[in-house]
């Protein structure tokens, strides 16, 4: 089952001629457009006409989360504001938050590629897709929501929480196909079966799901508690959002829509390209993209290039599943999480020692994260009260912080342990 | 007619307690009484000790997170009726008690009770009004 098969079957040659063919157009407008790429391109004396073919794509430089932060809010953008018609942005974790913006041109091919993921995920316009991606500035409940539509399913766009009633809804509404993360999904599993409703009693028949690391056993533990096939999608906002590769009916490997997106896998220190098999850092150049057309675009997760042609009859490449980030971001129930976030939380409420460590961990099906904090004595006081204060204090600062919730567990000085070079700030327990 | 006490912050985990009384029985100083009020993630140890600044001192060195809390020592009749006599004469002048406990100790009267209270100086104040014997700290330190 293909959504588009033209496209997604291309022929590796005619995919090709296409790729150049909007390479060229991309790597043009970004150097007529935004003055970031201009300035990146004269730099290393590299002018759009230089870009001949595919191999070329090496020649151009990279383009870094930093370079979106840099650019905060709309510098990176291609189009004037007024061809704007959609804002994302990420959760702005580690300072300033990376805007995105979409022309309707780029929510339309969004609203295609969600569709192509859906259909190669195994939904169809017969199905009810029970959405239980975030609704907001994130970009998957909109994506995923946008694509259902294109499809022509039917979208329950229930956004994430309430676990009881996702499964109320799931059971009365008769939802086929459910969309969220995969921890989500684990713990939808577990209320059910609290609820004393069993597989059979639901209609659901395959999960798509995403926006964090999981595992081959999570996912056999997903499909059994559930009664589903589920697959693993991937997507980034600042390449698009859901919808940039996900894995056919033989969960092997994720597609990259390679007719919007040309991936290169590199070693991350010396930038170089590697060959297939070879673990690296995934980065994508848009190549459809008109409000933010980005460049080579270090994407910091690991993966490696799946060889050979795959037997659904997709010609685009496929990446194998993603086994961790290139820096010290943790994915915690979908939510990007970086230790400095912590630190400066703390140093903003003053009184504890900037020593911390996080911890975590999955109980059941839930990422749990534990904050371990040592306490000053500036801090200490002899009254519970004043100490559990803080600890609710600090909880709720770093809740609305990072956006998850965490335990702070206050600890005595110097009982965390020290490291020679780089702190040991992370412990994570988590068996992916 | 105030008397010193230590806090200090300890994790639940085990031998937390043990490491503090082992520091302080290794200098040789001793424990008079003692309550400890916790959580589920943690505990305050209070103290009162013979020495307290040395206790402060070697606890903190020692990297323990430590305070020195001024408190009020009560002696009361050993009998039906003594706490609640001097519970009265508080909430009567409206002074709220943040933690108190209780020892039988070797007073002229019999039992021990630590106030843990904001106003400090009110509480005295009222409490001798009323006859009350409120203990110095160096008579407790030495008991």
């Amino acid at each position: 089952m293909y959504w588009n098969e033209r496209y997604e079957c291309m022929p590796e040659a005619e995919l090709q001629e296409l790729q150049l063919e909007r390479l060229q157009a991309t790597v043009r407008r970004a150097f007529f457009d935004v003055p970031f790429y201009r300035r990146a391109f004269q730099e290393i004396g590299l002018e759009p006409g230089d870009i001949k073919s595919l191999d070329d794509l090496q020649r151009l430089p990279f383009t870094t989360k930093q370079d979106l932060r840099d650019n905060y809010p709309y510098g990176m953008f291609a189009v004037p504001m007024s061809e704007i018609v959609r804002i994302h942005s990420s959760s702005g974790t580690t300072g300033k938050p990376t805007v995105v913006g979409y022309t309707r041109h780029d929510i339309d091919v969004w609203s295609e590629l969600m569709a192509r993921a859906l259909v190669c995920g195994g939904a169809t316009r017969h199905d009810i897709i029970q959405n239980a991606y975030g609704y907001g500035l994130f970009t998957g409940g909109l994506g995923i929501h946008y694509g259902s539509e294109r499809l022509g399913a039917s979208v329950i766009p229930i956004s994430g929480g309430n676990t009881k009633r996702q499964v109320m809804i799931m059971k009365d509404y008769g939802s086929t196909v459910l969309t969220c993360t995969p921890s989500y999904a684990l713990h939808i599993a577990e209320v059910m079966a609290e609820m004393g409703i069993k597989p059979e009693e639901i209609k659901l028949r395959c999960g798509i799901f995403g926006a964090e690391p999981w595992s081959e056993s999570m996912r056999q533990e997903i499909e059994k508690r559930l009664g589903i096939s589920a697959v693993d999608i991937y997507g980034l906002s600042e390449v698009i959002g859901p919808g940039v590769g996900i894995e056919c009916q033989e969960k092997n490997g994720l597609h990259i829509f390679a007719d919007h997106f040309l991936i290169e896998i590199i070693d991350p220190v010396t930038g170089k390209q590697l060959p297939p098999g070879q673990r690296g850092e995934l980065v994508i150049t848009s190549l459809t993209k008109e409000a933010l057309p980005v460049i080579r675009y270090r994407t910091r997760d690991i993966t490696s290039l799946i060889p050979g042609p795959c037997p659904c009859g997709r010609t685009h490449p496929r990446v194998a599943r993603f086994t961790g980030r290139t820096d010290d971001m943790l994915i915690i129930r979908g939510v990007n999480v970086f230790p400095s976030q912590v630190e400066s939380v703390l140093l903003e409420m003053g009184g504890t020692e900037p020593h911390y460590l996080l911890i975590v961990d999955r109980q059941g099906s839930l990422d749990t994260l534990e904050i371990k904090v040592e306490v000053s004595e500036t801090l200490f006081s002899d009254k519970v009260r004043r100490l559990e204060d803080l600890e609710k204090r600090l909880r709720h600062e770093l809740e609305s912080t990072l956006g998850i919730s965490v335990k702070v567990t206050l600890v005595e000085p110097k009982s965390i342990q020290r490291s020679e070079g780089k702190a040991v700030r992370v412990i994570d327990k988590r068996k992916i | 007619m105030k008397i010193k006490q230590i806090s200090v912050f300890l994790e639940n985990k085990s031998g937390r307690l043990a490491a503090v009384t082992r520091l302080l029985a290794g200098h040789g100083i001793n424990i008079r009484a003692l309550s400890i009020a916790d959580t589920s993630d943690f505990g305050i140890l209070r103290l009162i000790v013979d020495d307290p600044d040395r206790a402060y001192t070697e606890l903190k060195g020692a990297g323990f997170t430590v305070s020195l809390t001024e408190v009020l020592g009560v002696e009361m009749p050993d009998r039906p009726g003594g706490l609640s006599n001097i519970l009265s004469i508080l909430e009567e002048n409206g002074i709220n008690i943040e933690y108190l406990y209780a020892f039988i100790g070797r007073g002229d009267n019999g039992a021990l009770v630590i106030f843990r209270v904001e106003e400090l100086d009110a509480a005295i104040n009222v409490l001798q009004a009323r006859g009350i014997i409120v203990l110095d700290g160096e008579k407790i330190y030495r008991l």
